[in-house]
């Protein structure tokens, strides 16, 4: 980046023979292709910098309740099905493979590589949101969405028979975990709908290995909402599972 | 950044990276699953957020080409990200958890 001032005024003063010789996907204010994909980059991790300070003052607030409240917080956890979490987790990292599968296709122009691995991502993505539908419609079924029919009455403390969980406190577990798989859940939509896109560039075949900026933003995005999942995975189902 | 290395080497390395970072991930995901089940005292909590550290790291360093990346300032976004993260629930967690004591 240092050297930034001198090459732009050489790239200009050198301008017009330039012009003819350069990859007419290189922008007229970078210097180089590969300055032209750092920046890229870079701004895209500024914006996933401003995801981190966003998801992060969700986690904050999870940590100070679940100090508080951590035995309400294990038996409101142990509720939900650890086995859609799981797999939801399992789903989310073959998602990321198949983004970076779709990265390294698009820098070395295998266009049926790409279009096969952004459809794999998406269809992951929809099972993903597939099975966050069958486990919020069971929290629905057992009344444990907070608001005016909440109710998670004689529910045990893991850890501590006849000890029963206080609802009040069960009720912000259950806030915190649908403000944040929903957040997240947003983010997959959000990210579906940007693969969308990707994909009908690639299959008009916009992408080359000089030029795929999209692809590699829009999958450090993916892996982004994947490393968020990677943490809410543990924190929100496996409190106390082992009581 | 890493599109130019990656492009440069040949085409067969950074596939049997990819897989191994992502057989990496599943086996982690495993392993907390299992790790939950046992009674570990009061490292239950640590040891399925170590976890959880290793496989984010492992998605950053390799899947988001973060190891690769020529562009200094990428690696600074990063670090100072975790930063103000770690500042915000630093001071926070301080505060509460020490409250008790006064």
């Amino acid at each position: 980046m240092q050297n930034n001032a001198t090459s732009t005024v050489a790239v200009h003063d050198r301008h017009g023979e330039a012009h003819a010789a350069h990859n007419p996907a290189l922008l007229h204010h970078f210097a180089t292709e590969e300055q032209q994909r750092n920046s890229a980059s870079l701004g895209m991790w500024v914006f996933l910098a401003t995801e981190v300070m966003f998801f992060g003052g969700l986690f904050c607030a999870y940590l100070v309740y679940r100090r508080w409240y951590f035995g309400d917080f294990a038996a409101a956890s142990k509720s939900i099905n650890m086995w859609l979490g799981a797999t939801n987790t399992a789903v989310l990292i073959c998602s990321s493979l198949t983004v970076v599968l779709a990265v390294w296709a698009a820098q070395t122009a295998r266009r049926r590589l790409l279009i096969g691995s952004l459809i794999l991502t998406m269809l992951l993505g929809l099972l993903f949101l597939g099975i966050k539908g069958v486990e919020y419609k069971e929290k629905f079924d057992e009344h444990h969405v907070p608001g005016a029919s909440f109710s998670f009455d004689h529910e045990e403390i893991p850890g501590h028979p006849g000890q029963y969980a206080n609802p009040k406190h069960a009720q912000m577990f259950f806030s915190l975990y649908f403000v944040m798989t929903g957040l997240h859940a947003l983010h997959m939509i959000i990210g579906l709908g940007i693969f969308a896109w990707l994909l009908t560039m690639a299959w008009k075949g916009r992408f080359t290995p000089e030029w795929h900026t999209p692809v590699e933003i829009g999958g450090l995005y993916w892996h982004f909402v994947d490393i968020v999942w990677i943490y809410l995975f543990p924190l929100l189902y496996l409190i106390d599972r082992h009581k | 950044m890493s599109s130019h290395s990656t492009s440069s080497h040949a085409t067969s390395s950074p596939l049997k990276m990819y897989f191994a970072v992502f057989t990496a991930l599943l086996v982690g995901t495993a392993l907390t699953v299992f790790a939950a089940t046992l009674d570990l005292g009061p490292f239950n909590a640590p040891v399925a957020l170590a976890i959880a550290t290793v496989k984010a790291t492992l998605v950053a360093l390799f899947f988001m080409h973060v190891y690769h990346a020529s562009e200094r300032l990428t690696k600074l976004v990063v670090v100072a990200a975790l930063f103000f993260l770690f500042l915000l629930l630093g001071l926070t967690m301080s505060d509460y958890a020490t409250r008790a004591l006064s």
